[in-house]
């Protein structure tokens, strides 16, 4: 193409490959250019965003090497071990199990459920605004009484009761009773701007034009508000972390034979180990915060880096 | 207006028969027998059996479903297992603590948000508004049952300035009623302050952006101009002007305070309807259970009515023609 081009127009090849880079340069950027560029601008996020996938990593991979009946097995020549000895880094609960052991396959089981819950709630989520928001009129009246009707249930209890229903849950059917009831606040905020998008000319020309309304929905309109929805994902991760802790720490979450965050945090209801024993529980509530608090905040870079206006990263 | 309100009253009729059938369902599935545990284990089967046919409950769904509605409009929601007692008598000595204490945090967080939310959009971008935005992002991101846990801990156990169980102390219940009102709130004053100062997140955001919209806006100008001193002006009218949408986070507030009152009160071994929920489970106390759910749905749903209609007074683009 090249050569035809050279032929027809009196634009030198040098001169052409220059305005190539030119035009290339001035272009948009990609949305993870713009992205690391924002990490970069903003060291603490760096560092947060490090923390995350490092820990996330470290816990995948340690707890592989843990065999986890044989961690829960009593083992009462640990009673109550101090913690930062030898033997158990961060000490021993009432029945004499490593705390630091515990700690790691009970934050790969937390972090694993928030993992899968963000997945399936965010996807059902961002599929239901979408739908509702671009089909307006009875579809979008429909699915809205559904979603007010989502939410007026008590949440909490739902879940609760939904759990003693089930004979024999594991982490699966927990994420999918979780992800029943955590997917309308996502679902809300992609219909508002679902809503505002389907307005925009593009979206009416590719209507005139007869393009199909799924590959409207899904390849045009989705791919315009990405970066909300990379935000939101991020954002609800932080959130679901405290969903499914919360619900083991009341004991309605995992078992207590499979360790997670929150039933290490029930070890705070005893008077005795909250006062006393003080590292069968502060760890895992410590881990908590640090988590939320770190991927929060990635969420807020990613939130900067959506918003042009609010960028902090050098527009290169 | 009133075309709004009532539409959004007619909205809400089906929704309350879909969640009690739900419940009444839910209710159904749990496994057990309602009289698992109260009666000898060594009982003829067939004295159970003549048992669940008097109670009715080899009916099908719908007839068992209808019997129960009925009850309900008798103001009768059957007896509780657990405790041997009337469901109603039950959940009315639990409900005030779950009440008092709601409403208590409720003053507090919009004690503690006001001012800041004013303040930080008086000072929009300077060092106290960064302060205030770094405070309502932390005190948001932490899972709200972590912070009770570690409050207690440190105010409650190690400093031990609160009473960390019940809702009464021993010596207060028999005593005169000043004890008795002191005693409710000294139990109270810590899980309030704590779900105050963690809840204020919504309140304060809202009033911040209500404000700096405000600054720029023409009866502040004039007031400006008319000399009158800027502490009055963020006062008398821009808070007097962003008040009624603030009033209308109450609503939702009740919402969150329902839903996080299971957390608070099994931390706090307060006794009112979100322990209440947490034993009953445990004891598969199925009357108790359906009522608590029902309950906590209407609230639900009275705290969200509550807000749309207030909003809708305030914001004319929200009503429905």
């Amino acid at each position: 193409m090249a050569e035809n081009f050279e032929q027809h127009s009196d634009v030198s090849a040098a001169d052409l490959a220059r305005l190539t880079q030119e035009a290339q340069a001035e272009a948009t950027p990609s949305t993870a250019k713009i992205i690391w560029s924002e990490f970069k601008a903003d060291k603490p996020a760096m560092a947060a965003l490090f923390i995350i996938v490092g820990f996330i990593l470290f816990v995948m991979i340690g707890a592989l090497f843990i065999n986890t009946p044989k961690m829960m097995e009593t083992n009462i020549m640990g009673y109550f071990n101090q913690p930062f000895t030898s033997d158990y880094w961060l000490g021993a609960d009432s029945g004499g199990r490593s705390v630091a052991k515990q700690l790691i396959v009970g934050s790969r089981n937390s972090i694993g459920i928030a993992i899968g819950l963000t997945i399936i709630s965010s996807t059902f989520g961002i599929c239901w605004g979408l739908i509702s928001g671009y089909f307006n009129g009875y579809i979008d009246w429909g699915m809205q009484r559904v979603y007010d009707f989502m939410m007026m249930l008590p949440m909490t209890m739902m879940i609760i009761v939904l759990v003693t229903i089930i004979p024999h849950y594991n982490s699966v059917t927990l994420t999918l009773i979780f992800s029943i009831f955590y997917w309308e606040g996502t679902s809300r905020l992609i219909r508002s701007r679902t809503l505002a998008e389907s307005e925009k000319d593009y979206v009416s020309a590719s209507r005139t034009s007869g393009t199909n309304h799924w590959k409207i929905i899904f390849r045009e309109i989705m791919p315009n508000i990405s970066s909300l929805i990379i935000v939101d994902c991020t954002l609800s991760f932080a959130e679901n972390i405290g969903v499914e802790t919360g619900l083991s720490y009341l004991g309605f979450g995992l078992p207590s034979q499979t360790p997670s965050l929150g039933t290490m945090i029930a070890n705070a209801n005893d008077p005795n180990n909250i006062t006393q024993y003080w590292w069968t529980w502060l760890p895992a509530a410590l881990e908590i915060i640090i988590l939320c608090l770190s991927i929060s905040y990635v969420g807020q870079v990613l939130r900067r880096a959506a918003d042009a206006s609010q960028r902090q990263g050098a527009a290169d | 207006m009133w075309k709004t309100i009532l539409r959004r009253f007619l909205i809400m009729i089906p929704e309350v028969i879909i969640l009690s059938i739900l419940v009444f369902l839910l209710a159904k599935a749990m496994p057990g027998d309602p009289f698992t545990g109260s009666i000898n284990p060594k009982a003829d089967p067939q004295q159970i059996h003549h048992l669940m046919k008097i109670n009715g409950l080899y009916d099908p769904w719908y007839q068992q479903y209808w019997q129960w509605v009925v009850h309900l409009f008798h103001g009768n929601l059957g007896n509780s297992y657990q405790y041997q007692e009337p469901v109603t008598r039950l959940i009315a000595g639990r409900a005030g603590n779950t009440l008092w204490l709601a409403l208590f945090t409720m003053i507090l967080t919009y004690a503690f948000a006001l001012p800041m939310g004013v303040f930080a959009g008086r000072h929009e971008g300077k060092l106290p508004d960064t302060i205030i935005r770094v405070y309502t992002y932390v005190t948001y991101c932490i899972p709200f049952f972590v912070i009770l846990v570690i409050g207690i801990w440190i105010f409650g156990y190690v400093f031990g300035w609160f009473p960390t169980t019940g809702s009464i102390s021993a010596e207060a219940s028999g005593s005169g009623w000043l004890q008795t009102i002191g005693s409710r709130f000294y139990h109270i004053l810590l899980p309030g302050i704590l779900g105050a100062l963690f809840g204020t997140v919504n309140i304060v955001q809202y009033l911040r952006s209500e404000v700096i919209d405000a600054k720029g806006s023409d009866y502040v100008r004039t007031a400006r101009s008319k000399g009158v001193p800027s502490k009055d002006i963020y006062r008398h009218h821009i808070f007097r002007n962003s008040l009624l949408p603030i009033a209308a986070f109450a609503g939702y507030s009740i919402t969150g305070l329902l839903n996080g009152s299971i957390f608070t009160e099994t931390v706090f071994s307060y006794p009112g309807m979100g322990l209440l929920f947490v034993n009953s489970i445990s004891y598969r106390d199925y009357t108790v259970i359906t009522a608590l759910v029902l309950i906590y749905g209407i609230l639900n749903l009275i705290g969200t009515l509550l807000s749309d209609i207030i909003l809708s007074i305030v914001d004319p683009r929200i009503r429905i023609e």
